[in-house]
């Protein structure tokens, strides 16, 4: 066989690989019918009218073969009301706030773990590691549990403070907007820590040495340094912590008050308790523009192998 | 230098108290006699006795162990063949839409998920009179759809930090692609496959929000059992049962970190050699 020939060949098996069609294929089939279709089904019903009934709202196509009749309902009125009522507005902004501010100070508590495992060699390294991992193994929702059994009234902290006198009477943390904040701290430590200790592992001593020999101060050579040096895993980490905090539904659930407001338990009232199908939808197709789009366009520019 | 370590080291401990100090106090009042959680009436195996006597919570937990081990293992089939077709097809027509379609679950937030799948369940029982109802069978779609992502991108990285010498010196020996993968690839990716199957087994077991959106009457998993008992007060077993899952997580942690030193060190002796 000549050589062009051969060369055809492989193009011409190269062209319908029926195995890489089908290894390929097979993800994508699925993620297409469980992940995708459904945003179209959840715009759909966000244009449809709720009802009392099993499902709870009016498909927007009616089709009558017998009367040869046809129509199509488009009801606009759940974005409207979405954008009308302040309330909505609030939710997202508050969403936002909450997870910007549980993110800040996700870093500030993550940064000295993730030095210290850092600078620690060896089997202590090892160990320190698996200490911040070990709680993210654990069930989530019983660690939340934690921090309530832990906050609340007559609880431990309120205990040892009035055991130790530092307060006369039990402090109110529990349902609250701090405890939210410790609840997403918490959860997402391990998030934040991982990205900065290989941030942190990949930096060399020596130019911390070579700043201060230079006349840093030790916070100058912080500052001007360690910092810029380890911002890539300050980044990732944020971002790892600020996605899932800004949906979050069950910490503000079970640790915030009632007038905690995050956009995931607006959706999940709105679908359990008032049972508004249409609306639910709305506010997540509102939620996937305005919050998810962003967050992917940032994690594409950012590159894709770090941000996991 | 001196007062920087000092300073490191106490924010470092005060972190690592943040961490622990909740469980601890957890582990402590699941063995507190007293019904009322922050009075100590002394040592006591009560709630443990009162957890195994709950069937409601033994249910759950069996439904969610049986979901957990479904779900994981068609993810991990799922994933690995994305993880695959990201680091070994070489660039394709509709390579960045391949990728963004398989991580896209990662960023989305569980109660658009959630209600998401739950309107194309509604909607294709309507259609197609599948699935009726729902239950353990949308339960485990549901799960398997979020932990493939996690799966594809834990091969996927596994692959592309792997020397491609081994697969191309079978591929030069005649392998054809099915035995190149399952006698070549497999074995050396098989460190991603376990964890990437442990890592979805705990996301499936641990997921409320989802969960609760595609799960019917009667199919309570054991965080939705969980979540409503926390909901309403006082929960003495709860602490049993999250002390003994923090038990068996803590051995499962121990184990791994004991079998990795111990392969660390049969490499650096085979290194020896």
């Amino acid at each position: 066989m000549s050589m062009t020939a051969k060369l055809q060949k492989y193009n011409f098996i190269k062209k319908v690989n029926w195995g890489r069609t089908f290894v390929a294929g097979v993800p994508a089939f699925w993620l297409g019918l469980f992940f995708f279709v459904p945003f179209l089904v959840v715009f759909k019903i966000s244009l449809s009218e709720a009802t009392i009934a099993i499902p709870p709202y009016i498909d927007l196509l009616d089709v009558d073969m017998e009367e040869a009749y046809i129509s199509l309902k488009i009801n606009l009125g759940n974005y409207l009301f979405l954008f009308e009522d302040d309330f909505y507005l609030d939710a997202y902004l508050s969403s936002v706030k909450i997870a910007v501010v549980s993110t800040f100070f996700t870093l500030l508590v993550a940064f000295p773990i993730a030095y210290a495992i850092a600078k620690a060699d060896g089997s202590k390294r090892v160990l320190l590691l698996a200490l911040v991992i070990l709680p993210f193994w654990t069930s989530f929702l019983l660690r939340v549990y934690a921090w309530m059994e832990f906050l609340k009234k007559n609880g431990l902290v309120n205990e040892f403070l009035l055991t130790v006198g530092i307060i006369d009477e039990p402090l109110i943390m529990l349902q609250t907007d701090f405890a939210v904040y410790i609840g997403i701290v918490y959860t997402y430590l391990p998030f934040m820590v991982l990205p900065l200790y290989s941030a942190l592992e990949k930096m060399d001593g020596t130019l911390i040495e070579a700043a201060q020999d230079l006349g840093c101060k030790p916070m100058q050579s912080f500052f001007l340094v360690t910092l810029p040096l380890a911002m890539p895993g300050v980044i990732a980490g944020c971002v790892l912590v600020f996605i899932p905090a800004v949906g979050e539904f069950v910490i503000p659930a079970l640790l915030g008050g009632a007038d905690t407001l995050m956009i995931g338990r607006v959706l999940w009232d709105e679908f359990f308790l008032n049972r508004d199908w249409p609306m639910a939808s709305a506010v997540a197709i509102v939620m996937l523009v305005v919050l998810v789009l962003p967050i992917m366009l940032i994690r594409n520019s950012q590159g894709k192998g770090e941000a996991v | 230098m001196q007062t920087k370590s000092r300073f490191l080291t106490i924010t470092a401990s005060l972190g690592y108290l943040f961490l622990y100090a909740p469980i601890f106090s957890l582990i402590i009042y699941s063995f507190n006699k007293s019904k009322l959680v922050t009075v100590w009436g002394g040592w006591s195996l009560k709630w443990y006795s009162e957890l195994f006597e709950n069937d409601q919570i033994i249910d759950a937990a069996l439904l969610s162990l049986k979901i957990a081990f479904i779900s994981a293992s068609l993810a991990v089939v799922l994933g690995t063949m994305a993880g695959f077709v990201l680091s070994r097809f070489g660039p394709f027509k509709g390579k960045m839409i391949f990728s963004g379609w398989v991580t896209a679950p990662l960023v989305m937030p569980e109660v658009i998920t959630g209600l998401s799948l739950l309107l194309l369940f509604v909607a294709m029982e309507g259609l197609f009179g599948w699935p009726s109802g729902r239950g353990t069978s949308t339960i485990i779609i549901a799960h398997t759809t979020f932990c493939l992502a996690y799966v594809a991108v834990i091969v996927q990285s596994r692959l592309s930090s792997m020397d491609e010498t081994l697969e191309e010196a079978a591929m030069d020996l005649g392998a054809k692609p099915g035995s190149l993968f399952f006698l070549v690839t497999l074995p050396l990716i098989m460190p991603a496959i376990i964890s990437g199957w442990l890592l979805s087994f705990t996301l499936s077991l641990d997921d409320l929000v989802i969960a609760s959106f595609v799960s019917g009457p009667g199919n309570s998993t054991l965080p939705m059992v969980i979540f409503s008992k926390v909901r309403l007060g006082v929960t003495p077993e709860v602490n049993a049962l999250a002390t003994l899952m923090i038990l068996v997580v803590a051995l499962g942690v121990i184990g791994a970190i004991y079998q990795m030193r111990r392969q660390a060190t049969m490499t650096v002796k085979l290194d020896e050699k």
